[in-house]
Formats: structure tokens, C-alpha cells, sequence
């Protein structure tokens, strides 16, 4: 993809940012349409679906989605069609190789506790006529839940699963917030370096399935880095060919922000174009064995997942805090005047911002299409709790960014003990507008000095 | 090819109702942005605001006023929906710039950006949430409050008019929809002439000397989101009589995107800015659509390239490309003036 | 430059007469008639040449206004007082405060503590816009012309208590019409004044520095002040026009107005105070006439002890 890229984007060009942003998006199209086949392939043939919504009702009459249930599907003569694991919406959905009979199966061990199919509810469905070009819903109807759990149980649950989506929202917030630190710009694209991130890995891992270093977990590591690499080097390009140049022709901040907009949506509806509306999943990750630590159970890949995401926080954090650019990247975003009048070459300091911020931005895709699963709109959505992280810790500092993620993921998990889990996002947005009328500046930043 | 319906399809974006809609929301989206300088990303909240204001008015909450064991008021269908277009027009898109505007408009422009946006992402969550489907009719949204309306028609509904371009429904929309548009380009047109509209753009330029001279900036913008927030209600609740219908994905994020490439596009803080850059956006965009889905219908688009779902998806990425392209290259649009334009860069 | 210049150029009394422009006849504010520069000046000859020093008629008192910027205390200024009627100097090295000082006194910025008191009026809670129709008004550092409005706008603007700027008189033009042309007539008045006239309807963005400076003058006069704060007036100015706006400014105190202005041009600080307040470290260190300033060992203490070389001269903060 980079090869690609760099015979669009001649190295001797002088021009002004005119033809940069032009053969910038060039080489985004051009990049993507590379990707392009590969992702058709995986489409091809599945314009026929099925699918549903698991849902039951708690004590108060509210929808709760049912989470992580696993539904498998057979074709009339019995093969297995694929398999599908329910959403945080309850949602769930198994491409069909074509139009005709197909049966239903849940496992009903992967529903959550408390849950269970209604009395005299079928499993599996069968004789389920699908259309061709339909999505053919079916309904497994759920008893009313009992509550078996303590609060205090879910509560620690909740709270695990927070710091698991906080730590998520903080890799990919760091590059949010030193960008806007260092340049002043508030990059709505960034986001979709999220979704970039999570789908290089899928068509490194499932599509094109690069299984030759041997077994599954190294493929998607393989993935994994692929995806960094490749992120790290859009977010250089992006800075390079656009920001670099809109910032030398002193392009007014609004501008700008108005421009990162433009790129969110160019760039999701790129990725919709090649990736298509369905959910993706990392092959083999989709369910996994529960291990059980007395008042909370984790998901294998989870704890692989807050392991490896704390490492590379700390890792960051000491790299900010001990390297030569980490220092520079934290002194430019501090006060840009100053630390290039001390000899900082602040040119240099915001593009390994770019290449690091995206590099993060990807990785945190990765993981986060691990937990859940992998969507045009994923980035966007998760675009969202960056801002609010970021605002409650205070806009442009590092550590504020990594602080106010992790308490907003924590926050947005553990709010479902009282509201719905399908709002549970509103809430930290409401949150985020709240911070703002209280304490602007966020809770590590510092008030704005004045003339 | 067919070039007649091309032709006839380009026609109806260039003046058609989404055209109308599209206008409306960039009129108000030009008191923000044009001439207050608002970074609203959330037109779309104020589009649904209208929207909804009609639709729940109407639909949940008139039935529940003429409740015989409650209220039983007795309200009569005509009252009812004259009392939701209050409701579309003024009472909610007010509250919602209150709730949007208190916490930001004392702060740096940006945070406005990120609470509309995030307004606009709460907005759609809570309309999709099967919990208020009592009240919004979740995903599917609400109906049957457009009938009023329609009775009022003088066309006859199943007759074409104006070059058989409309069917008489739609032709009684479009009539209205262009009434309410001049009726808001001039009162837009009256207020930025006056001294209210000086103060507006004073507070765009630098809002530290509109306050140095006594000008209460921060209500001034407050008033600005409120009075564009009502344009674009308008134009929302246009949208859903249009569709008969009030539904969240009518009304998320990406809506509001169109709204700003249709201003920028005609040109920020110019009065018919708005309505040139509605006119050709949606011109240039049905084109492209029809184009392209005859052209995957007739097989010259081979399905390797392009499927019919994917049509859809091109007009977003023209949109995105639109918004780069102007915002880098002529933020002044088309009607707007570089010269001017290049006062800002300061 | 050093200190022992700095006493050198100072002519108290030359220059303002000679610079003053024609007067074109422009309807003074109620309270200003009542106000006799002379007899102000004249009062100053008894107050004490000490820091926070007592004036006979202050228009503008503040007590013990502290600003913290995280660890650093920008301000802390026990006692100020502004005497009514006359040109008062706040000078001092860079990084004493004095901008941050006169944004406290303008309510451009909150204290952390510390109360401030203008024309009897507490200012304490009073939003920075409301400043204005008390009668102060403010000038900034870096000068806010509102680039994409013209020359004639901008002075619009700067009037108050306009009834057009009510949102629902707006769009009912004949409401506000009559007043409308008085306050362009009295607009353009000004700029008559200011020999702006034949720029009227060109682009405030278009305007050189100087005439910036100018029109923003202009246009805080259009408020009617009482008291005028200049941040800065000659930053930036093209030294042809430097005399005009001295001009201008002995002529705001002529008229009665009060004047606090902010300056590193110790020339200009010589040429037209007549009364100094100096800064350093946050805390006012000395007040007097100007001559006597350059005698203070305070003040030369503070000048030498800190970057000398940028402090005495002008522009360099630019």
C-alpha cells in the first residue's frame, strides 16, 4: 500500500497544498481500491443474510440486548453455513452462500446468566426460507431475565470491562489530543484511522489469510503489525501531503477542521464502498474460553487484550516522559512558541505525532474489532468517546487524554447498572457536555491564560 | 442512457424539495457559521428537532391531550398540527440550542463542534432506543401527521404539474417549500442589514471587541444558534411531511455534512449562498446518482465496480471530496469573494 | 538603552498642543462636561510619588488583586488608583504584568482575589461587555479591527444602547432607522476627526497597522467613555503616524476623558502622562509624575535587574 502510494505522490513536487490534497486523496482511493478486490471476494455471493436481534425484558418491562450469544447456521443439509455472536445490540448476522432453506441454532450455553430461551421456544429454527437479495430476520423469543448476580459482582465486572474499553479509547485518544496539542487542529479523520487500523488486519488475517507463519494468534499478530505499520505510514503521508501543506499555506484553523471533516466522511464511505455494510469478525476470536476470577470472568482474548493495552500505555507514557521526542512532543504541546525558540524543530516533532498518534489509532482498532467486531463506522462511533476522554482530561495534553479515557470507558460500562445498554454511549456524551460546563479545561488541564 | 429522465431527475435536485429542505438548513447554518462564526455540527439535531416536534406533537402526544379518561381535551386534527408546527418550529429547536449552547458558547469554537456532533449521535440514539419507542417509535420512526397538511393541497393528488415534474402532493410541498424559503432568505436579508446582524458579524470577527464595545457576546450567539436552529427546523419538518414520515436515519450526522458542503459550496455569509449551493449541490448529486444507477441497471457499469447499494454510497464520498476540495481551495464558494475572503488570515 | 536614558528625552509639557488636530465638533458625553482636565492635573501635584498612593478623585480603584497563573503569580497588586481626568502610564520590564493588570482592571480576565472598583461602580461580577455602558472602554495589544466589516461599520458597532440591536426590532427596520443615521452621522463625525473619511467604506482589513490603531480609537469613542484604556497604542505604528495619535490621545484627556494606557515607549510615556505607575514582578513598585520615575532606584532596580535591553526599547515584543 505505501508503494502504491509514493508513485502517485511524486517526491519532487513543489507546488502548494492544490495538488498535495489532490493527489493525497488520489492515493487514499487508489490505496483502498488495492484492498478493493480482496474485500469483494469475501462479499461476493452474500447478498442473502440472516439475522436477528436477541432481546428480553428485566424486571422494569426495559430492553436488555443480550450479548455474545452465539448463533450458528446449517444449510438444508445440514452443513455449517457459518456463525454469528451477538452484538452489544443483540445484534447478529450470517452471510448465506445463496437463496434457500437454512436452519438456526443457539448455543444456548453462550448466553449470558439469568438468561434463557422461553418455555417452549424452539432451537433450532428450521425450514427458514431465505429469499434471494433478503435478509431474513429470525426471532429466538427469552424468558424474562432473573436476576441470579449481586450488583456488587456486576458492578466489578462492569468496572473491568470499563478499564478493558477505557484503556481502548486511550490508545487511540493519545494521537487525538497531542495532534490538537501540537498543531491546533481538531482532526475528525481520526476515527477512521481507527477503522483503517481494524480492517488492514482483516484483510491481512481473514480475507487474504496470511496463515504462513503457522498458527492462528501469530497470523493476526502478523495482522496486527501490518496494520500498525501501514497506519503509521497514512498518518505520515496525511501530514505530509495535507496537514504539512495547509499548515505553510496558513490555512485558518476552521479551514482545517472543516477539511478533517471532509476526509472522515471521504474516507468512511471509501471503506463502506470496500468493505460493505456487514459486520467483520477476526476469524477464531469471536467467542473464546471464559476464565474465571471468582467476582468477575474474563474472555481469554480480554485479558490478552488489557495485558497488552496497559503495556503499550506505559510503554508510551515512559517513552513521553523519558525519550528526546517524547519530551519534545509534550514540550511542543505545551507551548509551541516556546519550545521552538529553544530550538526544538517542531516540524519534525509533529510528524512522528502523526506517525505514532496513527500508528496508536490502528492498533486500538485492532483491539477494539477484537472485543467487538469490525464496521465501517466503528472509528466514527469510537470518535466520539475519544472526545469525551479527552475533554474530561483536558484537551491536548497526553496525560489527560490517557487519564480521562479510561475513566470515561469505565464510566460508559458502569453506567448500565442504570440505564439500558443500548444507551449507555448517551450517557458519556451527556457527560462530555456536562465537563464542559463545569470544568472546561478538563480535570488534568489547566485554565487558559489570557492576553 | 435516458437522458430525459437524467435530465428531469437533475431539474427536480436543482429545485425540487430536498433542494428546499437543504436551502432552509443552510440558511440557518449561515447565521451560525457565515456570520457568527458557530461551529454548528449538529444542523441535523435541529433538522430532527422540526421533525420530531411535528410528528410526536401530533402522533403521541395528541392523542394522550384527547385521552377521555385524561385530559380529553378535544382538540381537533387541524389544531393539533397547527399546535406541532409551534412546537417543530419554536419550542423545541429553542431548547435544543439552549442545551447545546449553554455549556459551549462561553468557550473556544472547537467544543461547539464536538457537542453538536455528539448532540447530533445522542439525538439519534435516544430516537432509535427501543425504551422511547412509546414516544419516537424507535427505528421505525413516526407517522400519520402529515394528512392536514395534504388536505390543504389544491392539486389534485394524483395529477402532474409543472412539466409533469411533480405529482400534486409533492407540487403542494414544493409551492410551500418555496414561499417559506423566500419568506426566509428576505427576513435573513432584513436582520444581517440591521445593527443586530453588525453585532453578529462583529462577534465572528473577533468576539473580545464586540464585548470590549458592550455587546453581550455570548447571548448574541445565543440567540444566532437559537434563530439558525429554527431554520433548520423548518426545513426538517418540511423533510418529514415530505417522506410523511419522521425517522432517525433521516436525521443523523452525515445530514448536517451535506448542509455545510451546500453553504460553502454557494458561499458562507452571503444571503443566497445558501440557496445556490443547495440548488447545484443537489443538481450535481441526483445527476450523479441516476447516472450511475442507469449505468449499473444497462450493465455499462460492470457489477465488479459498482452494485446499486453502492450509488448510494458515492454521493457521500462526493460530498467528503466537495468539503475537502472547498474548504482548501475556495472557502468563499461560488458567489463569494477572494479578496475578501483573504482579510481573515491574520 | 539604560536606565539613566530614560530621563533624557522627557519634555512633559511639549508636543501635545502642537500635535493636537483641528477640533471638528463632536457632542460630548453628559458627564464629561463636568470633568476640567486642568484641575485634575493640578490635584496630582499633592499625592505622595509612592506605590498605591491615595488620589484626590479616583475614577478607578482596585485592592489587593491577586492573578495566578498555576504556580506563577502574574499579578499582586495591593492598591491602585486611577485620578480622574488625567493620562495615567502603566509601564514595566516584560513579564511584570501590566497586560495582565489591565486586563484584570478591564474584567477582560477574573482575579483570583481581590476587589475593583470603577466610578462607584463594584466590577467584580460584572461581565466584561457590561463594562462598557459604565463607560470604560478598552483598546487591545494586538488591534482588533473586524477585518471583513468596513471602516464605517466598525465605528457603527462601537455605539450603544442602538435599539436595531434587539433581535426582533431587526427586522422592523423603521424602529431603528432615525437612530441608525444619527449614530452614522456622529460615525462619521469621528472619522473626520480622525482624517479616516476617505476610507469610510473600505475593508477594515485592508487598513496598515497605524490606521488600525486609529480606527480602533475611533471607535471606542463611539461609546461615549469616560475613561479610555489603551493597550499598547503605539505597537506596531509606523512612526509617521506617532504624533497623530499622541495628538489623539492628549485630546481624549482634553476632553475630560480619563486615560490608562498601557506603553514600553518611554518617549511617549515622558511625552504625554501625567502620572506613572510602574510594574515589575506582578507588583506595583512606584508612582509618580514622569519625570520623577527615572530617579526611582526601584525602578531602575527593577529595569536593570531584568532583560534591560528589550524593556526600554520599543516594539520588541512584536
Amino acid at each position: 500500500m505505501p508503494q502504491a502510494s509514493r508513485n502517485v505522490l511524486r517526491p519532487d513536487r513543489r507546488s502548494g497544498g492544490a495538488r498535495a490534497v489532490l493527489t493525497a486523496i488520489g492515493a487514499l482511493l487508489i490505496a483502498l481500491a488495492i484492498g478493493a478486490p480482496a474485500l469483494a471476494q469475501d462479499d461476493s455471493g452474500a447478498d442473502e443474510t440472516l439475522g436477528g436481534t436477541l432481546r428480553t425484558r428485566d424486571e422494569a418491562g426495559e430492553n436488555i440486548f443480550v450479548e455474545g450469544a452465539t448463533f450458528t447456521v446449517f444449510d438444508a443439509d445440514g452443513n455449517e453455513v457459518g456463525s454469528s455472536t451477538t452484538d452489544a445490540e443483540g445484534a447478529w448476522l450470517v452471510p448465506l452462500p445463496g437463496p434457500g432453506f437454512y436452519s438456526v441454532e443457539l448455543d444456548e450455553s453462550t448466553l449470558a446468566e439469568g438468561v434463557s430461551l422461553r418455555e417452549g421456544a424452539s432451537n433450532p429454527l428450521t425450514g427458514i426460507e431465505v429469499q434471494p437479495g433478503t435478509t431474513r430476520n429470525t426471532l429466538f423469543p427469552l424468558g424474562e431475565r432473573v436476576t441470579t448476580e449481586d450488583n456488587t459482582i456486576r458492578s466489578v465486572q462492569l468496572f473491568v470491562d470499563g478499564i478493558k474499553l477505557g484503556m481502548i479509547i486511550a490508545m487511540c485518544a493519545i494521537g487525538l489530543s497531542l495532534i490538537y496539542g501540537t498543531t491546533g487542529l481538531t482532526n475528525f479523520a481520526h476515527g477512521e484511522m481507527v477503522t483503517f487500523g481494524a480492517m488492514v488486519a482483516f484483510v491481512f488475517h481473514v480475507t487474504w489469510q496470511v496463515s504462513w507463519l503457522g498458527s492462528w494468534m501469530s497470523s493476526l499478530v502478523f495482522a496486527g503489525v501490518v496494520a500498525i505499520v501501514i497506519t503509521g505510514v497514512a498518518g505520515w503521508l496525511f501530514n505530509e501531503y495535507v496537514w504539512k501543506r495547509l499548515r505553510n499555506r496558513g490555512a485558518s484553523l476552521i479551514a482545517a477542521l472543516v477539511v478533517s471533516i471532509g476526509f472522515s466522511i471521504l474516507a468512511r464511505y471509501v471503506l463502506l464502498y470496500q468493505f460493505g455494510g456487514r459486520a467483520g469478525f477476526y476469524r477464531d476470536y469471536r467467542i473464546g474460553q471464559q476464565v474465571d476470577f471468582g467476582v468477575f470472568s474474563l474472555l481469554r482474548k480480554d485479558i490478552f487484550i488489557i495485558v497488552f493495552a496497559l503495556a503499550v500505555l506505559v510503554a508510551v507514557g515512559v517513552a513521553l516522559q523519558r525519550t528526546r521526542i517524547g519530551k519534545a512532543m509534550r514540550a511542543v504541546a505545551d507551548n509551541r512558541d516556546l519550545a521552538e525558540s529553544s530550538g526544538i524543530d517542531v516540524e519534525k516533532v509533529i510528524r512522528w505525532v502523526w506517525i505514532v498518534g496513527s500508528a496508536l489509532a490502528g492498533l486500538g482498532g485492532v483491539l477494539f474489532g477484537l472485543t467487538e467486531n469490525i464496521n465501517w463506522e466503528m472509528g466514527f462511533r469510537l470518535l466520539l468517546l475519544m472526545f469525551a476522554g479527552v475533554t474530561l482530561g483536558g484537551l491536548g495534553t497526553a496525560y489527560g487524554a490517557l487519564f480521562g479515557s479510561i475513566i470515561a470507558g469505565i464510566f460508559i460500562q458502569m453506567s448500565t447498572l442504570v440505564i439500558p445498554s443500548d444507551m449507555k454511549n448517551v450517557g458519556a456524551l451527556i457527560t462530555l457536555i456536562v465537563i464542559l460546563l463545569v470544568r472546561p479545561q478538563g480535570l488534568l488541564g489547566r485554565a487558559e491564560r489570557i492576553g | 442512457m435516458d437522458w430525459g429522465a437524467i435530465l428531469e431527475n437533475t431539474i427536480r435536485g436543482l429545485i425540487g424539495e430536498r433542494f428546499i429542505v437543504f436551502a432552509l438548513a443552510a440558511i440557518g447554518l449561515n447565521l451560525h457559521f457565515g456570520y457568527t462564526g458557530l461551529l454548528n455540527f449538529g444542523q441535523a439535531v435541529f433538522m430532527a428537532a422540526g421533525a420530531y416536534g411535528l410528528a410526536i406533537t401530533v402522533v403521541t402526544i395528541g392523542p394522550r391531550l384527547n385521552d377521555p379518561d385524561g385530559l380529553d381535551l378535544g382538540l381537533s386534527t387541524t389544531t393539533l398540527f397547527w399546535l406541532g408546527v409551534f412546537v417543530a418550529v419554536v419550542v423545541f429547536p429553542l431548547i435544543m440550542a439552549l442545551i447545546m449552547g449553554i455549556p459551549t458558547l462561553r468557550l473556544r469554537a472547537d467544543y461547539l463542534a464536538i457537542v453538536t456532533i455528539a448532540a447530533a449521535e445522542i439525538f439519534r440514539l435516544i430516537a432509535r432506543s427501543p425504551r422511547f419507542d412509546w414516544l419516537t417509535g424507535s427505528s421505525d420512526g413516526l407517522s400519520g401527521f402529515s394528512k392536514t397538511f395534504y388536505d390543504m393541497s389544491p392539486f389534485d393528488p394524483g395529477g402532474r404539474y409543472l412539466f409533469d415534474l411533480f405529482i400534486g402532493n409533492q407540487m403542494f410541498l414544493v409551492l410551500v417549500g418555496w414561499v417559506v424559503l423566500a419568506l426566509s432568505a428576505f427576513t435573513c436579508w432584513l436582520i444581517i442589514r440591521s445593527p443586530w446582524g453588525r453585532v453578529l458579524k462583529a462577534i465572528r470577527e473577533d468576539e473580545d471587541a464586540a464585548r470590549s464595545l458592550g455587546k453581550n457576546a455570548y447571548w448574541y450567539k445565543m440567540q444566532a444558534l437559537m434563530l439558525g436552529g429554527i431554520f433548520g427546523a423548518i426545513g426538517g419538518m418540511l423533510r418529514a411531511i415530505g417522506f410523511s414520515l419522521a425517522q432517525p436515519d433521516n436525521f443523523i450526522t452525515d445530514v448536517t455534512f451535506f448542509v455545510w458542503v451546500a453553504l460553502i459550496l454557494g458561499g458562507a455569509g452571503k444571503i443566497m449562498g445558501p440557496l445556490i449551493g443547495a440548488a447545484i449541490l443537489y443538481g450535481i448529486l441526483d445527476f450523479t446518482d441516476i447516472f450511475l444507477r442507469q449505468g449499473v441497471a444497462n450493465g455499462n457499469i460492470p457489477e465488479s465496480i459498482m452494485t446499486g447499494t453502492q450509488v448510494g454510497q458515492v454521493r457521500f464520498m462526493l460530498m467528503g471530496l466537495g468539503l475537502v476540495l472547498l474548504a482548501a481551495f475556495r472557502p468563499q464558494g461560488i458567489i463569494g469573494n477572494k479578496e475578501e475572503m483573504a482579510l481573515d488570515d491574520r | 538603552m539604560t536606565a539613566d536614558d530614560m530621563d533624557v528625552p522627557g519634555v512633559p509639557d511639549a508636543g501635545p498642543e502642537a500635535a493636537d488636530p483641528e477640533p471638528v465638533a463632536v457632542p460630548l458625553a453628559e458627564a464629561l462636561r463636568e470633568v476640567d482636565h486642568e484641575a485634575a492635573r493640578a490635584a496630582l501635584a499633592d499625592v505622595p510619588w509612592e506605590p498605591g498612593a491615595k488620589k484626590p478623585d479616583p475614577i478607578l480603584v482596585a485592592d489587593h488583586v491577586v492573578r495566578r497563573f498555576g504556580g506563577l503569580t502574574a499579578v499582586d497588586a495591593d492598591h491602585v488608583e486611577v485620578q480622574r481626568g488625567v493620562i495615567t502610564a502603566l509601564i514595566g520590564p516584560n513579564g511584570a504584568g501590566k497586560t495582565t493588570l489591565f486586563n484584570l482592571l478591564t474584567n477582560f480576565d477574573k482575579p483570583d482575589s481581590g476587589t475593583r472598583v470603577f466610578d462607584g461602580h463594584n466590577i467584580d461580577d460584572v461581565p466584561a461587555h457590561k463594562i462598557a455602558n459604565y463607560g470604560m472602554v478598552r483598546t487591545f495589544q494586538l488591534t482588533k479591527a473586524l477585518s471583513k466589516m468596513t471602516v464605517i461599520e466598525n465605528m457603527k458597532l462601537g455605539a450603544t444602547g442602538q435599539r436595531g440591536e434587539k433581535l426582533w426590532r431587526s427586522i422592523l427596520p423603521f424602529t431603528w432607522k432615525a437612530q441608525e443615521r444619527d449614530i452614522e452621522a456622529r460615525a462619521d463625525a469621528l472619522l473626520e476627526r480622525f482624517k479616516m473619511s476617505h476610507m469610510r467604506d473600505e475593508f477594515a482589513g485592508t487598513l496598515s497597522g497605524g490606521q488600525r490603531k486609529l480606527l480602533e480609537m475611533a471607535r471606542a469613542l463611539m461609546v461615549e467613555p469616560t475613561m479610555v484604556m489603551l493597550d499598547e497604542p503605539m505597537a506596531g505604528v509606523n512612526p509617521a503616524l506617532t504624533q497623530s495619535l499622541l495628538g489623539h490621545v492628549t485630546g481624549l484627556s482634553e476632553q475630560g476623558m480619563t486615560v490608562l494606557f498601557v506603553e514600553h515607549d518611554m518617549d511617549m510615556v515622558q511625552e504625554i502622562s501625567d502620572w506613572v505607575i510602574v510594574m515589575a514582578e506582578g507588583r506595583i513598585i512606584a508612582e509618580g509624575p514622569p519625570a520623577s520615575i527615572g530617579e526611582n532606584q526601584a525602578v531602575v532596580d527593577a529595569y536593570l535587574g531584568s532583560h534591560h535591553d528589550s524593556a526600554l526599547d520599543l516594539d520588541t515584543e512584536l
